[in-house]
């Protein structure tokens, strides 16, 4: 598994080298029964962007909330730089946080909200003072220091809060779906600055998100969490194209699933369609229901299909526009009445004549092919 | 491919597992906060109100009686007469007050009448008042040398004295409680169902009973278990318009300060508390289903002009209010003639004997220094408490208890506490003897008395303000206690401006709380009041109801015009806006 890591900020004694933070069997059940996360281990890197990815419910904030200590645990530890952390109350953590809805002091100004923690550590007037405008051109907003939050759009006030989180210097960085309370632009522009802002100060990040698009364009690795546990933990690479769960697979991208039954030696029945899957893709013996995932832009369907397995015709039954691109709904006899989802970019739906009514071949590609467990799935 | 097999975690010692995180000096400091407002409640709240229980079973000297007093009482027809007689004037003032302040919100939230806003700020004065006012203006129009005594007749009526007087005073007194609630239930409305229906073609009437009445249900039951609950444990009314008509309230007062059977007071102030009780947890439920429309999403419903239904809503606002001023007016009146009715020229003399020559000349002193200790301490005291249940960590099984308890204490008339706090606080043994029959006593009456609305002003306020700002402050380690009067405080400040506005008003009305609490150093003006009426020094007695009156009015605007000015000199972010 090749990673890009940051280089270790500094070096740690004992056998947590190049770990920032360390989630060790945490449990949480809350009063009322509810069990919000089971047995989680997790260890962040020194200087990664870890996104906690899932859907509502399944633990993720709670999480992010027992790292910074604004929940408790009931079982498991935490440890910071080789520090146990897991019982200490907030204040004395080490870390910045950014939340959902900018929590910026409305009545203080916009430099008097990003000195707030400076000003408690009796620092001197000039040196906050300089800080202050050090964090503000860093968040591309020099000038906005005598403002009120009231004054700033929604996204440059998230860039206030993440300024604030900091600018005492936290060695981690704590983010709890900092975009999702901006409009769409915003949202996207905002991803790629923090981004670019983590990089450039290796500061250590977990950010908690629900948006897989967030997760894989800003991560180094994510953490993909359902129902109260890690259903998967690799790079956004990892996470898209060698799902560990047919979850992580239908949660992150859209996918194809095929009910089918294994024939043995890599060989799956789909209908009245056989299809050849990568060697080693599955232990299943002959005879067992299984799930095939495909993505629907795992697909051939230009230049010459001759000798590529996997071949089908289909006829296109929708198209549904999505302005670079298209999703075809294709028809196949050999599937019966299931309609498979191909994407086709708008260049090839121009070149190949892909348009309702159109009959025309394709190859599934065996090597993208997913096999999972027929029970697997809830 | 799972990745948790990509680095060797680092080997984490079994420690010892403590079940809490280790407290910061903050939690302490808030821990010992939470527990500060819990035994302020519980001692001056919960404890009197236990005290009753237990002179209810002990007779005078302190010796466990059983249910003594209880069958005593079931066997007075008397007394009995007075359960009676408390129902059927609250249920008849609930049955004249309700509808009249409905049709009033109606024509104020739904009508395109001109001088809404005055009609309203007219409608609210009544509460400024203490209830002696309207009895004595009543008894001025209709008393044995009323002004319009022969307008009795045509109902069948002698005397004014009595239900008559008490039903007429009550619906002036509860007249803006319940238009409060109602102007709340019908400014809900979403105009989206009323644009649906006019485009069905729907008529007036079927709108009015198919979407206006039954959106406003829970605001009628609350208005009604409120009026009810206001008259059935008032005191100051029946008894100046009372005469012979004895109810509940008085009948406390009566067996308490006259005969002072204690046993037989915590007897009937129990049975006072019943309906109490009750209404309080029917106006819960309701008021939980008005907030829960409050916060649905809906659109403001706009009315559109309409002349004849303009015009007779007007009308009706019109005569309410003329109604409602004619009470004060009447009051103020008494106050500057000579002597009703031989000698009408006007005078200043019953000021001067109310303020200056009377035993009673502290009072008004006494009502503004009460009204301005109750209105910064109360107000402190209330959202700071508030600040800790919404704000802080841990100790979490108190916050409910004392959310409870300032519920409560909405739930508790204001003459059942005061019977409370004299069985509890005069008790020789009680170590908070000393507080008796001072002005501490009564400025904690008024703030336990008051504290419910009170309470949910500082919550609401509390509950718009971002839940983060405690973490964040936590984070950047700046104490929790910093952030409240750099943050919190200053962005609240408006709500706990009101907090201090309410105080200061309802302590310079109130009579029920403090009639049996305070002594002739603390006399107040709602207690001299009463006492110059009883005496039959009228016009000193209208002297002091008016200066009340237009004491708070002044407040009022005073507090107006002082928000505003604070409010632009420390509020500038609010108003650049988002």
């Amino acid at each position: 598994m090749d990673m890009k890591l940051p280089e270790p900020v500094e070096g740690l004694s004992g056998q947590g080298l190049n770990i920032a933070l360390a989630v060790d069997g945490v449990h949480k059940r809350f009063d009322n029964g509810f069990v919000a996360l089971k047995g989680i281990d997790l260890q962040v890197r020194q200087g990664e962007m870890l996104c906690l990815l899932g859907p509502s419910g399944c633990g993720k904030t709670t999480l992010l909330r027992i790292i910074a200590g604004l929940e408790t645990q009931t079982d498991g530890r935490i440890v910071q730089n080789g520090r146990d952390i897991s019982w200490l109350p907030p204040v004395k953590r080490d870390y910045g946080i950014v939340f959902q809805s900018y929590a910026l002091f409305p009545n203080l100004t916009i430099a008097d909200n990003i000195a707030y923690g400076l000003v408690n550590r009796r620092k001197p007037k000039a040196e906050v003072k300089a800080r202050v405008a050090e964090l503000l051109t860093l968040v591309g907003l020099p000038t906005s220091g005598d403002k009120h939050p009231g004054q700033l759009s929604g996204g440059q006030q998230q860039r206030i809060a993440l300024a604030r989180a900091l600018a005492t210097g936290p060695r981690l960085l704590l983010l709890d779906e900092p975009l999702s309370a901006l409009d769409a632009l915003e949202r996207v522009r905002l991803r790629g600055e923090i981004r670019r802002l983590q990089q450039q100060l290796g500061v250590t990040t977990i950010m908690v998100t629900h948006d897989q698009d967030e997760a894989l364009s800003m991560a180094d690795r994510i953490v993909v969490m359902n129902h109260g546990v890690i259903e998967q933990i690799g790079t956004p690479h990892d996470i898209y194209e060698r799902a560990a769960t047919p979850f992580v697979a239908d949660f992150v991208g859209t996918v194809n699933v095929l009910p089918a039954v294994a024939l043995g030696q890599d060989r799956f029945r789909v209908g009245r369609l056989e299809l050849q899957c990568a060697e080693g893709c599955s232990t299943h013996a002959a005879g067992e229901p299984v799930r095939l995932y495909l993505r629907p832009e795992d697909r051939v369907a230009e230049g010459s299909l001759a000798g590529i397995p996997n071949r089908v015709w289909g006829r296109v039954g929708k198209v549904e526009f999505l302005g670079g691109s298209c999703v075809a709904e294709m028809c196949i006899e050999e599937l019966d009445d299931q309609p498979l989802q191909i994407y086709f970019s708008l260049n090839q739906m121009h070149d190949l004549g892909v348009r309702v009514g159109h009959r025309m071949e394709l190859a599934l590609r065996s090597d993208r092919i997913r096999v999972f467990d027929a029970k697997a799935l809830q | 491919m799972n990745a948790s097999a990509e680095l060797s975690p680092p080997r984490l010692l079994p420690g010892k597992r403590p079940h809490a995180l280790r407290l910061s000096r903050d939690d302490v400091i808030a821990r010992h906060g939470l527990v500060l407002v819990v035994a302020f409640l519980v001692l001056f709240l919960l404890a009197p109100m236990a005290a009753i229980f237990v002179h209810a079973v002990q007779d005078n000297d302190g010796h466990f009686v059983g249910l003594t007093h209880f069958t005593g009482y079931l066997q007075s027809p008397a007394l009995l007469g007075a359960v009676w007689r408390s129902v059927w004037v609250s249920v008849t003032v609930v049955l004249v007050s309700v509808p009249m302040a409905f049709v009033f919100a109606y024509a104020l939230t739904r009508s395109c009448a001109p001088l809404k806003g005055t009609f309203r700020l007219i409608a609210l004065i009544p509460l400024l008042a203490p209830s002696l006012l309207s009895a004595i203006a009543f008894i001025q129009w209709f008393g044995n040398q009323g002004v319009l005594k022969g307008m009795l007749g045509w109902f069948g009526l002698s005397t004014i004295y009595g239900a008559p007087g008490i039903i007429l005073a009550e619906v002036y007194n509860t007249f803006p409680h319940a238009l409060m609630i109602l102007l709340t239930a019908l400014s809900l409305a979403d105009g989206r169902l009323f644009e649906a229906a006019d485009s069905l073609g729907t008529t007036r009437w079927r709108k009015f009973f198919t979407i206006t009445l039954p959106s406003c249900k829970y605001g009628l039951i609350s208005a009604v278990t409120v009026v009810f609950t206001y008259v059935i444990s008032d005191f100051g009314a029946p008894k100046v318009i009372g005469g012979n008509f004895n109810v509940l309230s008085v009948d406390v007062f009566k067996q308490v300060v006259g005969q002072q059977n204690f046993g037989r007071g915590a007897v009937v102030g129990l049975l006072l508390l019943i309906p109490s009780i009750i209404s309080f947890f029917i106006d819960s439920q309701a008021r939980r289903h008005l907030r829960a429309q409050l916060s649905a999403r809906s659109v403001p419903f706009t009315p559109r002009p309409h002349r004849r239904f303009d015009a007779l809503m007007t009308a009706y606002c019109a005569l309410v209010c003329l109604l409602l001023l004619s009470v004060v007016g009447m009051a103020l009146w008494t106050s500057f003639i000579k002597l009703w009715p031989y000698d009408l020229s006007l005078t200043l003399k019953h000021y001067r004997y109310a303020l200056i020559e009377s035993d009673f000349a502290p009072a008004y002193g006494n009502s503004l220094k009460l009204g301005a200790i109750t209105a910064v301490f109360g107000s402190m005291a209330v959202f700071i408490g508030a600040y800790l249940i919404e704000k802080t960590r841990g100790l979490e099984f108190v916050r409910p208890l004392i959310h409870l308890l300032a519920m409560l204490s909405m739930a508790v008339p204001g003459l059942v506490l005061g019977l409370g706090y004299i069985m509890f606080f005069n008790h020789p043994n009680n170590p908070l003897n000393f507080l008796y029959s001072t002005m501490t006593i009564l400025v904690l009456s008024v703030i336990v008395h008051y504290y419910t609305s009170s309470h949910l002003t500082a919550v609401t306020a509390l509950k718009q303000i971002d839940n983060e700002f405690e973490s964040v402050s936590a984070s950047l380690r700046v104490p929790f206690y910093k952030t409240f009067f750099r943050v919190t405080l200053p962005v609240c400040l408006p709500a706990v401006l009101d907090i201090a506005r309410y105080y200061f008003v309802v302590s310079m009305a109130t009579l029920s709380g403090v009639v049996f609490l305070y002594s002739p150093d603390t006399v107040l003006a709602s207690v001299a009041i009463m006492n110059l009426d009883e005496a039959g020094d009228i016009g000193p007695a209208a002297a002091l109801a008016s200066m009340t009156v237009l004491t708070s009015i002044a407040v009022c605007l005073l507090y107006a015009l002082a928000t505003r000015v604070l409010l632009m000199k420390t509020q500038a972010w609010r108003r650049t806006g988002r």
